[in-house]
């Protein structure tokens, strides 16, 4: 009895050092860039810190699976580099030797990742978690294309333009067309003094200097 | 030189000097005339100045020896360049025509250069006017934060950005992809893309009504779009040399070296790049200086315009080597921290361990511990000199280059109207020369009925050209535009150019050409101007094309297209031309330089066929 009680006691720190190592099927890698992030106000990365980080991480587990009760103790970190980068790995709280599938915590790191980002106040690209990648914010897109605004305007503007330039030509070439038969009038009125036409004046038509050749050529 | 070949019956073509001294004081021409020395000048100046300022003399300065280039194109701007541009000036103020009139009424048998003149001006516009549609594509886009080239679109996951984009950057993928929706080959047309459609009907209606009554609009536009790029690149000059990097670029593009003068391509390239620069045999201006009044001083002219072509392309190259020195250096930072974090990431030291400042030092500390880790970790090697040199001509250089460096500006999108509205401006002027060239030509030729108004002209011509201009605007226009670029707007114009000096010196007579400067002028052209007409500027313009002709036949016909299934994409891929396609460049570049002797033929066999009867 002694020994199985010895033999388990060995066996559980084993275990719950064992699940945590590099390339393991449940664990993930996360790369911290605090100076890259914030430059100048750069904080230190302490064991606080790390605290704070295997909170959220608790806290993400939380939201997204309703009802199971993550705690700091379920997320265990190791491997931990001067770069700032470590693995961890999740624990059911129900058993702490069982550990939790890949795909679980990466719905329900991108389900919480803007509030663990700024927890950190850092970014998808300074907090990465390796093989899970950010869901891009969609390009801006305006509703209606500016684009079309600035074409409309430009060919309102031009085709305004045209109709002005054709309709002041018109207009022009009317006024040229009224001067002009303004003139033939008044060479017509030539004929025409004291408001009496050559023609009107009563006299006979003097044939002998007509045009009309009535005489058979020679 | 008393060479002169045979030339009846000249006399009753040209207008007598009596009869061009009783035009002037009684301005009894019906021709369209300047309204002030200014407007001229400017419609010249607005005419040689062009898109090809900004965008190719700079990376022929920059590829040919840096400072040591200048040094071939102004020797070459004054051989070769004032000596035919005064030429063009004095024989359309002379004889007070279009380009067809002017060729016609020096021999009826040289009715073909005017007739060439106008096909490569056509030509040339067709494409000229598309480019114009893309950067108004750009302009129209601009007015938006953050500009839409700086993003890509994402993928059906959201995960990540589409592979095209991802592969090549999001100024490429805007360029190729969402404005003309490229194909991969010229053969695959792919259909219409909406978008240049659009902004080629608004091209041709801007030139249209700018145009449409002839010189009295388009001088009138002249005062904005042949200043305001000035105005622009000063602008952009402050800006750029208060730009992180500035200066290397420019101390990269005027940096001599001397070696380069050795080559003859250098020459080649500088005498070709004066040709285009000046527009040269395209019809505009002759047609411009026969609105002057006979007594204009055209060799003045000539100096002046000369003098402002040459200050302005040194003065476009500054201005965008600064540019392309920040975008240079930006990448070249970029490429460094990219680097940096990879080596932190593998080896997990510290953030602060590797910078900028230590990054050589600690790679080849990492380098000589651990060759493994390091050849296995795919560190790009950040050559700024490669950096400066990429990508730095043509459309490229507008489109992908430029647009990226301004999208690191702050205050990007206000940069980018700029830019853009002085690249408009700088292609409307040179379009106006051109459709001058186009308009006047058909016009004298008799092709329009003689009753119809200027503005009908003008709808007409462009209406039709608007509907050639669609080749362009299918998704393998890019392909298509290159190939005009490359064969309407090169062979040709130089043997226009050519056939024009011949034309003047030879069967004109250069000694009746001098009595006629004289006469408008006051004095004869001195002995420079003696020379170069005779011998200098035919014999360079000849050598030019001879090795033109030489190294085109020698190559075979390649193109790049941007095809993302290539393995070499990004980089364009380079793929031979379809067989078909020398049949599409002989009528691009062989039939304008043939148009001459074809004309000339046809008349003798005209005229002795009707001589027969």
């Amino acid at each position: 009895m002694l020994e199985k009680v010895l033999f388990l006691l060995c066996l559980t720190p084993a275990l719950a050092q064992e699940p945590c190592f590099p390339g393991s099927s449940h664990a993930y890698k996360v790369r911290i860039s605090i100076k890259t992030a914030l430059g100048n106000q750069a904080y230190v990365w302490n064991d606080n810190e790390m605290y704070l980080f295997r909170a959220a991480m608790a806290f993400a587990l939380r939201s997204y699976h309703n009802g199971q009760e993550f705690n700091v103790s379920n997320i265990m970190v190791c491997n931990e580099t001067p770069r700032v980068s470590f693995w961890f790995v999740v624990s059911s709280p129900e058993n702490s030797s069982v550990l939790l599938k890949k795909g679980d915590v990466e719905n329900a790191i991108r389900k919480s990742r803007n509030r663990i980002n700024g927890a950190f106040l850092l970014t998808d690209q300074t907090l990465e978690f390796i093989d899970i990648p950010p869901t891009l914010a969609a390009p801006v897109m305006p509703v209606t294309p500016p684009w079309l605004i600035v074409f409309g305007v430009v060919m309102g503007a031009v085709g305004a333009g045209i109709i002005f330039l054709l309709v002041s030509s018109l207009v022009q070439s009317k006024r040229k067309k009224n001067k002009k038969t303004l003139d033939e009038d008044r060479e017509d009125m030539r004929g025409i003094e004291n408001g009496l036409g050559c023609d009107n004046l009563g006299g006979v038509y003097n044939t002998t200097f007509s045009d009309g050749d009535k005489f058979t050529p020679m | 030189m008393r060479l002169l070949l045979p030339n009846p019956g000249l006399d009753d073509r040209i207008h007598s000097y009596e009869d061009l001294e009783r035009m002037d004081k009684e301005e009894a021409e019906d021709r369209p005339k300047w309204d002030n020395k200014a407007q001229y000048i400017l419609t010249c100046v607005g005419f040689c100045i062009g898109i090809g300022n900004v965008w190719r003399f700079p990376y022929l300065c920059q590829s040919h020896g840096g400072g040591a280039f200048l040094i071939p194109y102004l020797i070459l701007l004054v051989l070769e360049g004032m000596p035919l541009l005064l030429m063009e000036f004095a024989i359309g103020q002379r004889l007070r025509k279009g380009s067809v009139g002017v060729w016609r009424a020096i021999n009826p048998y040289l009715t073909g250069i005017g007739i060439a003149s106008m096909l490569v001006s056509l030509l040339i516009g067709l494409y000229y006017n598309t480019l114009i549609a893309w950067i108004m594509w750009y302009l129209f886009n601009s007015f938006q934060d953050p500009l839409p080239w700086t993003q890509c679109p994402l993928n059906e996951n959201r995960t990540g950005y589409v592979p095209e984009c991802q592969q090549s950057s999001t100024v490429d993928y805007y360029f190729y992809r969402v404005t003309l929706n490229t194909s991969a080959s010229i053969t695959d047309s792919g259909g219409l893309h909406w978008p240049v459609v659009v902004c080629l009907l608004a091209a041709w209606t801007v030139i249209g009504i700018c145009y449409i009554r002839g010189i009295s609009t388009s001088g009138k536009a002249v005062y904005v779009t042949a200043l305001l790029p000035y105005v622009v690149l000063a602008i952009f000059l402050i800006r750029g040399l208060t730009l992180k990097g500035a200066m290397t670029g420019v101390k990269f593009l005027f940096t001599p070296n001397v070696d380069e003068l050795m080559n003859p391509t250098t020459w080649l390239d500088a005498g070709a790049q004066v040709f285009y620069a000046f527009s040269l045999a395209w019809g505009g201006l002759i047609s411009f200086s026969s609105y002057n009044p006979v007594h204009n001083n055209c060799k003045q002219d000539a100096i002046i315009l000369s003098a402002v072509t040459g200050f302005t392309s040194i003065y476009a190259a500054t201005v965008t080597y600064t540019i392309i020195g920040f975008r240079a250096t930006e990448k070249y930072e970029q490429c460094i921290s990219e680097n940096i974090r990879t080596l932190l990431n593998a080896f997990g030291v510290p953030e602060n361990s590797i910078t900028t400042s230590n990054y050589d030092e600690a790679f080849l500390h990492l380098n000589s511990s651990h060759p493994d880790t390091i050849l296995g970790l795919d560190i790009k090697i950040c050559d700024m000199h490669k950096l400066l040199s990429e990508g730095v001509e043509g459309t490229g250089l507008a489109f992908i280059v430029f647009t990226e460096a301004i999208t690191k500006m702050p205050g990007s999108p206000a940069w980018a109207v700029l830019f853009f509205v002085m690249l408009l401006c700088l292609g409307l002027s040179t379009l106006f020369g051109n459709i001058e060239g186009v308009v006047v030509p058909l016009k004298d030729l008799g092709v329009f009925p003689k009753k119809w108004p200027q503005e009908a002209l003008t709808g007409v011509t462009c209406v039709v050209a608007f509907i050639f201009t669609l080749l362009f605007a299918q998704h393998s226009g890019l392909y298509w535009l290159t190939l005009f670029d490359n064969f309407a707007g090169s062979v040709p114009l130089l043997s226009i150019g050519f056939f024009e000096m011949i034309a003047v010196v030879y069967i004109y007579g250069v000694d009746r050409f001098n009595e006629d400067i004289k006469f408008m002028i006051g004095h004869k052209p001195n002995i420079f101007w003696q020379a170069s007409w005779r011998i200098i500027s035919p014999l360079i313009i000849l050598i030019i094309l001879v090795f033109y002709l030489v190294t085109q036949t020698q190559q075979q016909l390649t193109y790049l297209v941007w095809d993302p299934d290539s393995e070499e994409f990004p980089t364009l891929a380079s793929i031979p031309y379809p067989p078909w396609i020398n049949a599409v460049i002989f009528l691009l570049a062989g039939i304008p330089s043939l148009a001459m002797p074809l004309y000339a033929l046809c008349r003798l066999i005209f005229v002795s066929c009707k001589k027969k009867r």
